[in-house]
């Protein structure tokens, strides 16, 4: 009994703690990807978190399919990854500590797989987002995103 | 009249006091004729110094959350308002963020001393546990303080740290979205940052009691470790120590305003002064110092461990590199039983001794690994040593472990220690002895 009373009181102060109604209203972000030239990538703000939107060169999409056979941290096809293969739509918060990752233009460090190098403790994606070396255990995360027309992607 | 005490005192007022509640014969017993031993080095001054040191934080911080604002577009303008048109907001401010690095070269310190002088083996093993408590709430007050100026490296840091939790297996994401009242380090963080950061001192102080009241117990140990047999072996505490401490905390003072007044901003980060930015990470996120040794312990992890012949996870390398730094801790708390040697001082173990200074050299070495990207190549005086700063952090880690879980444990059975002196009195006696026939030697 007074293990439920004292649950009882503790559950709405610990559970006040949890995001508030207004932040869990699922705010979403629409951007026009049209002026996005191909090979760069522009980073856009969805619930309070960078998103990467990289137009991928052709290049860019044959090394991430070719290295689907390679051996990985976190297996998982290119194809899983994108809805239209020029367009890797990712969160930018690196899976091990949450950084931001650099490499949107490609004057930035990349990395050794050409995708994006997170300066905090050097874990490296590929063109696909996916963890290639590095302390992340997981692969950059794909949001919910519709393309809406042929240029406006709406992310949430 | 059962109940009443009868008080010694002899002015009115006190003994009216004092016969209600005996606060001044608890202050007389405990501080005034407590008995302690006479032989103290200065090292037994570094608990004094964290104590002015709390009372210090817990000041100022009360004055600078009266021109704090906990809200991510205003804190890092309220503190650069502190530091510009708050009258005395940079004393109070530079006080407390130097004051912060001074609790902790203190709070390093002593527990030094605990472990050199065995201060943690029976009957003070409650007394060590609870100093390890204070210093893992001393290091939670710190971290969530650290945030609260809004700086990159404040945001960042949050973010790396409270991420630390989501290598928690299955429940790690809910338990990092709970902390931040949200889906990234923001303005629910910050508030809830600042009650904690508040809050905790008062914990701390309550802590502090605790361990005072279990080292009133059990008395102060000392440099030879051997136990006070007679009162030739100690002083009372006033005004012997109060005294000694007096001096030391002038002393102290005297340190803790040299970095105040003259360098307040040389154990900060410049990118600190940056307003925090969501959108981009600092090229190089590091801790303040007193956190380096267990961030080198936490990216030292690069591995991950499977069940063998298979693919399958066990442990993640991020999971790894947690562990070790929560258990990093977990050994100090478990020191006490680990090392069953009954010698306390290292002045009587030559075998250990070497390994506690050893302990030493590793735990800078740590510290220096932190401070480096992983990447870093080791270079002394520009030339390249050819490995990484990585296997530094991963050798010293190595070293930690094996010191406390091996080391401590073989030579606490199978070390042969020096024969210890009869009493505190007589090692004193002796020195004395030793000192003088010196003098006469040189004199003829």
């Amino acid at each position: 009994m007074a293990v439920v009373g004292a649950g009882a009181v503790a559950w709405p102060l610990l559970n006040s703690m949890e995001p508030a109604a207004d932040t869990l209203a699922m705010s979403t972000t629409e951007i026009d990807v049209s002026n996005i030239p191909a090979g760069v990538g522009k980073t856009v703000m969805w619930q309070g978190k960078p998103v990467f939107v990289r137009h991928r060169t052709p290049e860019e999409i044959a090394e991430a399919q070719k290295a689907d056979s390679a051996t990985m941290v976190d297996p998982e096809k290119d194809s899983a990854r994108v809805q239209k293969p020029e367009w890797l739509i990712v969160v930018g918060v690196c899976t091990h500590l949450g950084c931001v990752p650099v490499g949107e233009t490609p004057t930035e460090n990349r990395g050794e797989f050409g995708g994006w190098f997170c300066p905090c403790h050097g874990s490296q994606y590929d063109t696909s987002g996916r963890i290639r070396k590095g302390p992340a255990p997981k692969n950059l995360a794909v949001p919910p995103y519709k393309f809406v027309s042929d240029t406006q992607v709406r992310i949430g | 009249m059962v109940g009443l005490h009868h008080s010694e005192f002899k002015n009115p007022v006190i003994r009216w006091i004092d016969t209600r509640l005996p606060i001044f014969t608890l202050m007389q017993a405990e501080y005034g004729k407590f008995p302690t031993p006479k032989n103290f080095n200065s090292l037994w001054n570094f608990g004094a110094f964290a104590t002015v040191m709390l009372v210090v934080m817990i000041i100022t911080g009360i004055f600078l959350a009266m021109n704090y604002d906990p809200n991510t577009s205003h804190a890092f303008d309220s503190v650069e308002h502190i530091m510009r048109d708050v009258n005395f907001g940079w004393l109070l401010r530079y006080l407390h963020s130097n004051g912060a690095s001074m609790f902790f070269a203190v709070v390093y310190i002593h527990t030094f001393r605990g472990l050199y002088y065995g201060s943690y083996k029976a009957p003070r093993e409650l007394l060590w546990i609870l100093g390890m408590v204070i210093f893992l709430l001393l290091m939670a007050t710190a971290f969530l303080g650290y945030t609260l100026p809004w700086g990159q490296m404040s945001f960042w840091g949050a973010t790396v740290i409270t991420n630390l939790f989501s290598a928690i297996p299955f429940v790690g994401k809910a338990i990092v979205t709970w902390l931040w009242g949200g889906f990234s380090v923001d303005n629910p963080t910050l508030n809830r940052f600042f009650a904690f950061h508040f809050l905790l001192p008062f914990v701390i102080c309550a802590v502090v009691f605790l361990h005072v009241w279990a080292l009133h117990m059990t008395g102060s140990n000392n440099p030879t470790g051997v136990e006070p047999k007679t009162a030739a072996d100690t002083v009372p505490f006033h005004p012997y120590y109060t005294a000694k401490d007096f001096l030391g905390v002038v002393i102290f003072m005297m340190v803790y305003a040299a970095f105040t007044f003259y360098f307040p901003n040389i154990l900060g980060h410049p990118d600190n002064y940056i307003e925090g930015n969501p959108m981009v990470t600092p090229a190089h996120i590091v801790p303040e110092w007193y956190f380096l040794p267990f961030y080198a312990i936490l990216r030292a992890v690069t591995w991950t461990i499977t069940i063998p012949f298979t693919s399958i996870v066990l442990i993640e390398a991020k999971l790894g590199g947690v562990l070790a730094m929560f258990g990093s801790i977990a050994v100090l708390f478990a020191l006490p039983w680990l090392d069953r040697n009954p010698v306390r001082s290292c002045n009587y173990r030559p075998v250990y001794q070497k390994f506690m200074w050893a302990l030493v050299v590793i735990w800078i070495l740590l510290g220096m690994a932190g401070g480096h990207a992983p990447d870093d190549h080791v270079m002394i005086f520009g030339t390249d040593l050819g490995f990484t700063w990585v296997v530094i952090a991963q050798l010293g880690m190595l070293y930690y472990f094996v010191h406390f879980l091996v080391v401590v444990p073989y030579l606490s059975k199978h070390e042969k220690t020096l024969p210890l002196p009869e009493s505190i009195d007589a090692d004193v006696q002796a020195k004395i002895a030793a000192k003088i026939a010196a003098i006469k030697g040189g004199n003829a």
